[in-house]
């Protein structure tokens, strides 16, 4: 994917996985801390967060390591390395907020098999110098994370009728319980999903000659 | 939870509590290897048997890791185990039917990479389960897993005969699709409530 002649600038390499190769829009990658942690904007945000620095941090080691890792052992290197960095992370979330904690649960320790980690070191970072897999791995955090904000903030609109634990309408408002429940998960996604596509085919039409 | 009766444990993690329409694990395979019914059901199992396996491990795990004071390294531990479990069924797999291990295709090698697996892991470990719950949950949580991949390629085989609006093809009919089964296990919330 990244092998193209024209090396990529640094600022291509940043926002190819906030936009054209948004991990969640785009690949579809990850989706099981996307789904289960999105019942608010806040978990959202903790969990892109938390992601983001377990990517970074691992593009940066394996990059680094590229030269020294046998091609035979390099996923179970590549797997020790997530898992550490996902240990830290892990204590450090426990130590500063054990309310986030406790709401996003397992899903913390489970960053370690996030597809989109594994992914991004075998394909990019294993085979780029540092600057270039960082930024790129920095880019697919975030993109990550305003995947996770996206989903997570509709949820909580329209299932709770709160934003980042604000409430938003009157005491009137009927909250759409089913929207903070897995199916609703599922159904927000598939939305964002289904709006994207329209609006791609859409372009298409109206530019027929490109 | 401790002194769930067992039958009610593995009813709850199949149905109310099922691993991928209730706590979102196992997606990636169940979105990825759910468009045929013949791939779906072999790969459930192959699931369901690492799950035993690194349910096992990981009770063995966990003891001695919690005896030698080392409880930070136990999710290193765990995904070390899974993965030689993956291993292992991998080549069993290669010797006895290579019809099917070439039907799995990449998704075998993948099954490290599936949260339900560790999964399993965590939540047993959180939960605090004995031996014998430990491995009733890990069946459950693989029945559950091949009930909903079963379901859902049934469901996809049959939607390839129908007229899709174009927008709506590909993953977000999967993802509407899967809400909608999502939707249909949350009646059986009531079952496990038995406390």
């Amino acid at each position: 994917m990244n092998a193209q002649p024209p090396r990529p600038t640094p600022l291509e390499e940043f926002l190819e996985g906030i936009w054209r190769q948004n991990p969640v829009f785009v690949m579809i990658l990850g989706m099981c801390p996307v789904m289960a942690v999105t019942v608010s904007a806040v978990n959202a945000l903790a969990m892109g967060l938390a992601t983001t620095f377990v990517l970074t941090g691992s593009a940066l080691l394996v990059s680094l390591l590229r030269h020294w890792v046998p091609r035979e052992v390099r996923i179970a290197t590549y797997i020790v390395i997530i898992a550490s960095f996902v240990t830290v992370v892990d204590y450090l979330i426990q130590a500063l907020s054990l309310q986030l904690y406790t709401a996003l649960g397992a899903f913390i320790q489970l960053i370690v098999v996030n597809c989109i980690i594994l992914g991004r070191a075998e394909a990019h970072a294993s085979k780029n110098p540092p600057l270039p897999a960082v930024l790129n791995a920095l880019g697919m955090g975030l993109g990550f994370a305003i995947g996770l904000l996206a989903l997570g903030s509709v949820r909580e609109i329209l299932g709770a009728g709160r934003l980042f634990g604000l409430a938003l309408f009157g005491a009137d408002f009927q909250p759409w319980g089913v929207m903070v429940q897995p199916p609703g998960g599922f159904f927000v996604l598939g939305g964002w999903l289904l709006l994207f596509n329209w609006l791609k085919k859409r372009q298409g039409r109206l530019q027929p000659a490109r | 939870m401790a002194d769930l009766p067992l039958t009610q444990l593995f009813l709850t993690t199949v149905l109310a509590n099922n691993f991928v329409l209730a706590m979102f694990l196992g997606l990636c395979p169940f979105l990825g290897v759910s468009a045929r019914l013949a791939t779906a059901a072999p790969m459930g199992a192959a699931t369901t048997f690492v799950m035993l396996v690194a349910s096992l491990c990981a009770y063995g795990l966990n003891a001695l890791l919690t005896w030698l004071g080392l409880e930070f390294l136990r999710l290193i531990a765990y995904i070390a185990v899974i993965a030689s479990a993956v291993q292992l069924v991998e080549m069993v797999l290669k010797k006895y039917s290579p019809t099917l291990f070439r039907a799995l295709g990449i998704y075998l090698p993948l099954i490290t990479t599936n949260c339900a697996i560790l999964g399993v892991a965590l939540f047993q470990t959180a939960r605090e389960y004995s031996l014998i719950q430990s491995l009733t949950f890990a069946s459950g949580a693989g029945a559950g897993f091949t009930l909903a991949l079963v379901l859902m390629a049934g469901l996809r085989e049959r939607l390839r005969l129908a007229a899709v609006p174009d927008p709506v093809q590909g993953a977000a009919l999967a993802l509407i699709l899967a809400g909608l089964l999502s939707l249909t296990f949350m009646g059986f919330t009531g079952l496990g409530a038995g406390e």
